[in-house]
């Protein structure tokens, strides 16, 4: 037996080191894939900062966009970002709270309910185009608001309902049961229960996924491209049914060009574009991980 | 004293039922909206159709070869741009998919604390670019980059469009199946290592199959997102509307034509206007058949563990 051990059969150690040589190969082509979305990403950001750096100054920021490539600049297209942006949030995330509330604390477990559930998730999967065919045709044409800032923020509401829905709703699921049973043995209703309980716990992590929702949508360029890019726009919306370009069209229109200097506009406008979403995402982030620490 | 006590409870007791019926329907109706919004798009889909269906027949469109619909002679023929997000589909997906599930594997099976640390996020970063940067990226990143390839590509053609769609779905990819490698229990990981197999053995052959519903789900829900993707193929795979499988060349999505139809200066009515409905239908079908199929395929093939 011992002997036997010391000495295996050599087939046997030649298959193990063979069998050990692939299993390392594999290891390595795995690992270095991973480490390529890394590069991507890298070769991605160096590509846009070197090509668009030169291009962001102040003026770039408080210019109105023009034919001239040295005098044009994204203020207008800023501007409606936050117009959008801001009129989407106002609409968007009471909606989506209160759906997930209904959903998590009220609805009883029946087909109508169950029908809700299964709607909201396939809708998460619909195409951003699609929402787009809609806010074209339904805000802008059926109900005449025309290419404008509150058609532009209907579209992105329905497009980041069923994100913030999904999301509040893993939030409220996440508060425990016994603070309910608390409220209610002191004898609170629903109404106290829900708003003066859950909902405060349940916030940072709805504050999260909203944010993370709402910079999704400031990304969003096809539903927003559909509904807003009909008109020509210079000047910066002064109300919600003002027509508006946004920072995401204004990259699509500076890309399309063929002139050079456009490229590098373009490149000017996605530095803009990811700095803000980054500040939006590291605010989420901020949030989770504060959360994080207080529950543990 | 008793009395009004009781009597002010009474009338809070009314007031507090009041709001509760009042809260709870208003929350329903919130809840509601996300039904309306899907009877809306399949409304406005059927509704603005009919028009073009009067005038081009069901099967010319489904089955005819050529789509010329903004300049005369005229022809609604879909397979074209059927083809062309094919192509980028396919395309992408084999880029994505063994990438993003080695990724993955590596991941879950292989990788420190620390890696997964630096990685996880830069995926998540992946995922959050919007697309228009990718088709920004595609047109002045990497068509140049295959240009020093090969000379003949053109400035628009699928294979730039196709590996930033991969890009944008690589990290769906990943992390779905990180999810699902890693939701298999331990046990059947030190079974493998119990009977002297490798590292890779017991990924390969025991991890991976038996988290093989998740995976696939995964791959089917990569597949939808890449058929819905519109910016980048918009910027980055032109608009020429063609049967052809050369990736080298320019070609249309039925998203980039839906684009081009809702941005350009085609008359409000005319049959161009509602062939965007049709195409947006038919769009509209394959990724709610994808997405159904994804969830199915979970429902019914998850192995369960307990």
């Amino acid at each position: 037996m011992s002997t036997s051990q010391a000495t295996p059969p050599s087939e046997f150690n030649s298959a193990l080191e063979r069998r050990r040589f692939t299993s390392s190969l594999f290891k390595n082509c795995c690992a270095f894939l991973s480490w390529l979305c890394i590069g991507i990403l890298g070769f991605l950001l160096v590509h846009i900062f070197s090509a668009g750096w030169e291009w962001v100054s102040f003026d770039f920021l408080k210019n109105p966009p023009s034919r001239m490539p040295h005098k044009a600049g994204l203020f207008s297209a800023f501007m409606g970002t936050i117009w959008i942006i801001v009129t989407t949030a106002c609409i968007a995330i009471p909606m989506g709270v209160c759906s997930a509330l209904y959903l998590e604390e009220y609805a009883r477990k029946n087909r109508l309910n169950t029908f809700i559930e299964i709607n909201i998730a396939n809708l998460a999967g619909v195409p951003s185009i699609v929402y787009g065919i809609l806010g074209l045709t339904l805000f802008v044409r059926f109900l005449k608001f025309g290419p404008s800032v509150l058609a532009g923020a209907l579209t992105l509401t329905l497009l980041i309902l069923p994100v913030i829905i999904i999301a509040s709703r893993e939030a409220i699921k996440a508060v425990p049961p016994s603070i309910r049973l608390s409220a209610y043995a002191l004898g609170a209703t629903q109404f106290q229960t829900v708003f003066h309980h859950v909902l405060p716990a349940a916030l940072p992590g709805i504050m999260t996924g909203v944010i993370l929702a709402l910079s999704r949508a400031i990304g969003e360029t096809a539903p927003i491209l559909m509904v807003g890019a009909v008109a020509y726009v210079r000047k910066a919306p002064s109300g919600i049914l003002d027509g508006f370009t946004a920072l995401p069209i204004q990259i699509y229109n500076w890309a399309r060009e063929a002139k050079p200097e456009f490229e590098g506009l373009a490149a000017g406008g996605i530095i803009v574009l990811l700095v803000l979403l980054f500040t939006m995402n590291s605010i989420a982030i901020l949030i989770r991980n504060k959360t994080q620490k207080a529950q543990s | 004293m008793a009395e009004t006590a009781t009597f002010s409870l009474g009338k809070s007791k009314k007031r507090s039922r009041w709001i509760e019926e009042a809260t709870r329907s208003g929350f329903f109706l919130c809840a509601l909206a996300s039904v309306l919004t899907t009877f809306g798009i399949v409304f406005v889909l059927i509704r603005e159709a009919i028009p073009f269906f009067q005038v081009v027949p069901l099967t010319d469109f489904l089955f005819g070869t050529r789509w010329n619909a903004l300049i005369e002679p005229r022809s609604f023929g879909v397979i074209p741009l059927l083809m062309g997000t094919m192509i980028i589909v396919i395309g992408s997906g084999l880029i994505a998919i063994p990438i993003g599930l080695a990724s993955a594997i590596y991941l879950s099976e292989f990788a420190s604390d620390r890696t997964r640390k630096i990685v996880k996020p830069v995926l998540e970063i992946l995922a959050g670019i919007p697309t228009v940067v990718y088709g920004y990226f595609a047109l002045t990143g990497i068509t140049p980059l295959l240009k020093l390839i090969n000379d003949d590509i053109s400035v628009f053609n699928a294979l730039s469009a196709s590996i930033v769609v991969a890009v944008m779905i690589l990290p769906m990819v990943a992390s779905l199946c990180d999810d699902a490698l890693k939701a298999v229990p331990r046990a059947l990981r030190e079974g493998g290592f119990a009977l002297g197999s490798t590292k890779t053995e017991v990924s390969l052959k025991v991890v991976v199959p038996a988290a093989l519903s998740g995976i696939v789900a995964s791959f089917v829900l990569a597949f939808s997102r890449a058929i819905g993707e519109t910016m980048a193929v918009t910027l980055a795979a032109g608009a020429t509307p063609k049967l052809t499988m050369n990736p080298l060349e320019s070609i249309q999505t039925m998203t980039a034509y839906i684009v081009q139809v809702a941005t350009g200066d085609i008359e409000h009515g005319s049959v161009s206007y509602y062939s965007l409905y049709a195409v947006g239908g038919m769009l509209f079908l394959i990724t709610l058949g994808a997405n159904l199929l994804s969830h199915r395929i979970l429902k019914k093939y998850r192995e369960q563990y307990e």
